[in-house]
């Protein structure tokens, strides 16, 4: 959570309040990255809410996930702008270069590829975001270079 | 002298912290570490990004796509020396002049971070003591905003003192103001940069608001994608409460509100009132059939008004300069101005405020530069996934609710995509098909399984699979789909579809007598190398992404068209046009 309380506080201070459910869920998703079983579980037992339910919510918003996703995400924008501006091109080009295919994640656990519908950035199209960082204007070049400093970085 | 740099998402990811850090060391350097360098948000010339601002004697210079090196420069010679570099200067007049600028009024401007800056300099919270007093509160406040005509700008276009009245007159002593800004149309992007550029005037429209229908309570319902705009609120919103703007009491009146943020989880059909009230109870954002309204009865089953970011921005401007004013600007039944975000193949994108009623070709042409690149304007996406796409002979359309609505697009949000003859229509119906898609919240069967469908008939239609009869086919469908759906999603999702079968029908036939009709269109067409033109160079081979491209033993170049992904980039970097596309 960006205002520092862990999974378990949020779901303590939730209590069986179900209205609370997708905020117990955000903080999951940024504790762990994704929403693992174990969670899921722990939030029916505590919220008494069965655990159809919770994974109904899970499935429905975008911003949840079950598999668990590399370190750095990249979200490549598929908003209006960046398609005119062939987002799909470089989509496809970081595919080839991670040899994942989006939603996947490489093999060392450092990327998964992704997509957002908009950055709103639409006048740097095209534009991804990494670990909440928007990059515009891209081209094969410069993501080659970004993508190979995050490495670098890991090493 | 004050040295401001634009520094919303936009500009923070066209390097503008780079340039702020550029310029404190070159200042540091000379000397001159006691001149502070700020941050401002985003004053819509999103295509002059990073932009530097020097403020001196209440006259303003600005300097465009400035580096790091020129941010060197313009500390030394501008700042020190006070020798203007001319080279970097751009005219904001030529982008700004022609605006009117209600909602925008304090983009840029302030300083988002500093409240005390934003009241200096953008009047915040003024609007608010003038509603609190006795002459406004409740009642008042409704009747200013009925004088005005204001009318939701997240594309319903349904009057806002309306909504206002319900809300106010149902009973219940609990009710809610909820700020919509899930802005989640790709394509329109004026809501994030008001929430990072001019925080308090949204904070101030949702109290006005609040003590216009008697509610104690906000929530604004923001999208987690917008990081820097989620920090930024929530910024203004303790800044605020420190200040008794919010908490108990305010300004003495005896009036008492206060602001939550909720992120949204992301689900395109939350734009939907239902559907949003729904995703703040923690359930599946699935719209609900209404009466009840959410008025009457909504978050948490209490009475619920929800307005839109730019809704409540343009508030504080009515309250403090009367309703009348307001009414004065637009036309008789769209009253005011309203954002444009201007993205696409336009020469100067950004974000346009003007009147309403003013004609497309001047927002296109005339602010926006037209084309960028000597392109040749095609066509113009309004509104999003819900609008439509309008060709050439449309440019006199004047932009106001009444106007575009009769061409089958919508105003909604206020996203204007400009497309040049590199675009392919059908591409883009396709495009925003695949979204409405995805993002349909799976309840109505026509919007479920009859959006999929037409999805499918699109791309046989692109690749060439079907007959002519299809083009009938997918005009029922997707007209059953718009009267079928329940929600706003539904009934809007075809409308790409109509208006680009009704605009550029032609297109559709091309795809379906296999002629290729703009570059886009890739499973169309085969790549070749024309050997007489071949210069032999190998660049083609370097750029294929696939290796398709090989050189024989004679020393030619051919494409292997099983290999070929049909990207175009050979065709693109080859400078001597050798390579054709059948």
């Amino acid at each position: 959570m960006s205002d520092g309380s862990t999974f378990l506080e949020v779901l303590g201070s939730a209590g069986s309040n179900k209205y609370e459910l997708i905020k117990v869920l955000q903080a999951a998703q940024n504790e762990f990255s994704y929403i693992p079983a174990s969670a899921a579980e722990e939030i029916s037992e505590k919220m008494n809410i069965p655990v159809s339910e919770i994974y109904g919510v899970i499935t429905f918003y975008r911003q949840f996930t079950l598999i668990r996703p590399g370190k750095h995400i990249i979200k490549v924008c598929e908003g209006t702008a960046c398609h005119v501006a062939d987002s799909k091109r470089l989509s496809g080009y970081i595919a080839d270069l991670l040899s994942v295919s989006p939603g996947e994640t490489t093999a060392d656990g450092l990327f998964t590829l992704s997509s957002v519908a908009c950055l709103g950035c639409c006048s740097l199209a095209p534009a991804m975001m990494i670990d909440g960082f928007v990059y515009g204007r891209l081209d094969e070049v410069q993501i080659k270079e970004i993508i190979e400093n995050i490495r670098k970085g890991e090493k | 002298m004050r040295i401001l740099v634009g520094a919303s998402s936009c500009g923070i990811s066209a390097g503008a912290l780079n340039v702020v850090s550029a310029l404190e060391r070159a200042l540091a350097k000379k000397g001159k570490s006691s001149l502070k360098v700020e941050t401002t948000g985003c004053i819509g010339m999103c295509f002059a990004e990073p932009l530097v601002e020097i403020r001196e004697n209440g006259s303003s210079r600005f300097y465009a796509g400035v580096s790091p090196e020129d941010a060197e420069l313009i500390a030394a010679e501008d700042i020190c020396l006070k020798e203007p570099i001319e080279r970097l200067l751009i005219d904001p007049d030529e982008f700004l002049k022609r605006q009117t600028r209600i909602v925008l009024r304090n983009c840029g401007r302030v300083v988002p971070s500093d409240i005390d800056d934003c009241i200096k300099y953008g009047d915040s919270y003024k609007a608010l003591e003038k509603a609190l007093s006795e002459k406004f509160f409740g009642e008042g406040i409704i009747s200013e905003i009925r004088k005005s005509g204001l009318r939701g700008r997240g594309g319903g276009g349904f009057p806002t003192h309306l909504k206002w009245s319900a809300a106010r007159n149902a009973a219940g002593n609990k009710k809610y103001i909820v700020c919509n800004a899930d802005e989640g149309d790709p394509g329109a992007f004026m809501d994030r940069s008001v929430l990072e550029s001019d925080p308090h005037s949204v904070i101030e429209g949702i109290i006005i608001a609040g003590a216009a229908i008697g509610a104690h309570n906000g929530i604004i319902y923001l999208r987690a994608e917008y990081p820097l705009a989620v920090e930024r609120m929530k910024q203004a919103v303790s800044q605020a409460e420190k200040r008794g703007f919010l908490g108990e009491n305010i300004m003495k009146s005896g009036f008492s509100f206060n602001i939550a943020i909720k992120e949204g989880a992301g689900a395109f059909v939350c734009g939907e009132e239902t559907a949003l009230i729904a995703s703040l109870e923690g359930r599946r954002g699935m719209p609900e059939i209404r009466p009840p309204y959410p008025a009457e009865k909504g978050v948490f089953g209490c009475p619920t008004c929800i307005n839109n970011v730019e809704t409540l921005a343009n508030v504080p401007w009515i309250i403090l300069n009367g309703g009348e004013k307001f009414a004065s600007i637009g036309t008789p039944a769209s009253k005011g101005a309203k954002v444009f975000a201007v993205a696409g193949k336009a020469a100067k994108s950004g974000l346009v405020e003007i009147e309403m009623g003013t004609k497309l070709s001047d927002v296109v042409f005339g602010i926006c530069g037209g084309v960028k690149d000597g392109g040749k304007f095609k066509a113009v996406q309004l509104g999003g996934p819900s609008g439509g796409c309008l060709s050439s002979e449309f440019l006199d359309v004047p932009l106001d609710y009444e106007s575009v609505g009769k061409t089958g697009a919508i105003m909604g949000s206020g996203g204007m995509v400009v497309l040049d003859e590199s675009s392919c229509m059908v591409d883009i119906a396709k495009y925003f098909l695949s979204f409405t898609q995805a993002e349909s919240c799976g309840k109505c069967s026509f919007c479920r399984i009859g959006s999929k469908k037409m999805l499918e008939l699109l791309n046989d239609i692109m690749e060439g699979k079907v007959g002519k009869e299809s083009l009938d086919e997918l005009q029922n469908l997707a007209e059953s789909v718009k009267r079928a759906s329940l929600c706003g999603l539904g009934q809007s999702a075809p409308n790409p579809v109509l208006t680009s079968l009704k605009y550029f029908k032609e297109e559709y036939l091309a795809h379906i007598e296999f002629k290729r009709h703009s570059d886009v269109c890739r499973k169309i067409g085969k790549f070749s190398i024309v050997s007489a033109k071949c210069r032999k160079c190998g660049l083609c081979m370097k750029k294929c992404p696939v290796n398709a491209i090989c050189k024989t033993a004679e020393g030619a170049y051919v494409i292997d068209a099983d290999i070929c992904v049909k990207c175009g980039q050979c065709a693109e970097s080859c400078a001597f046009k050798a390579i054709s596309r059948s």
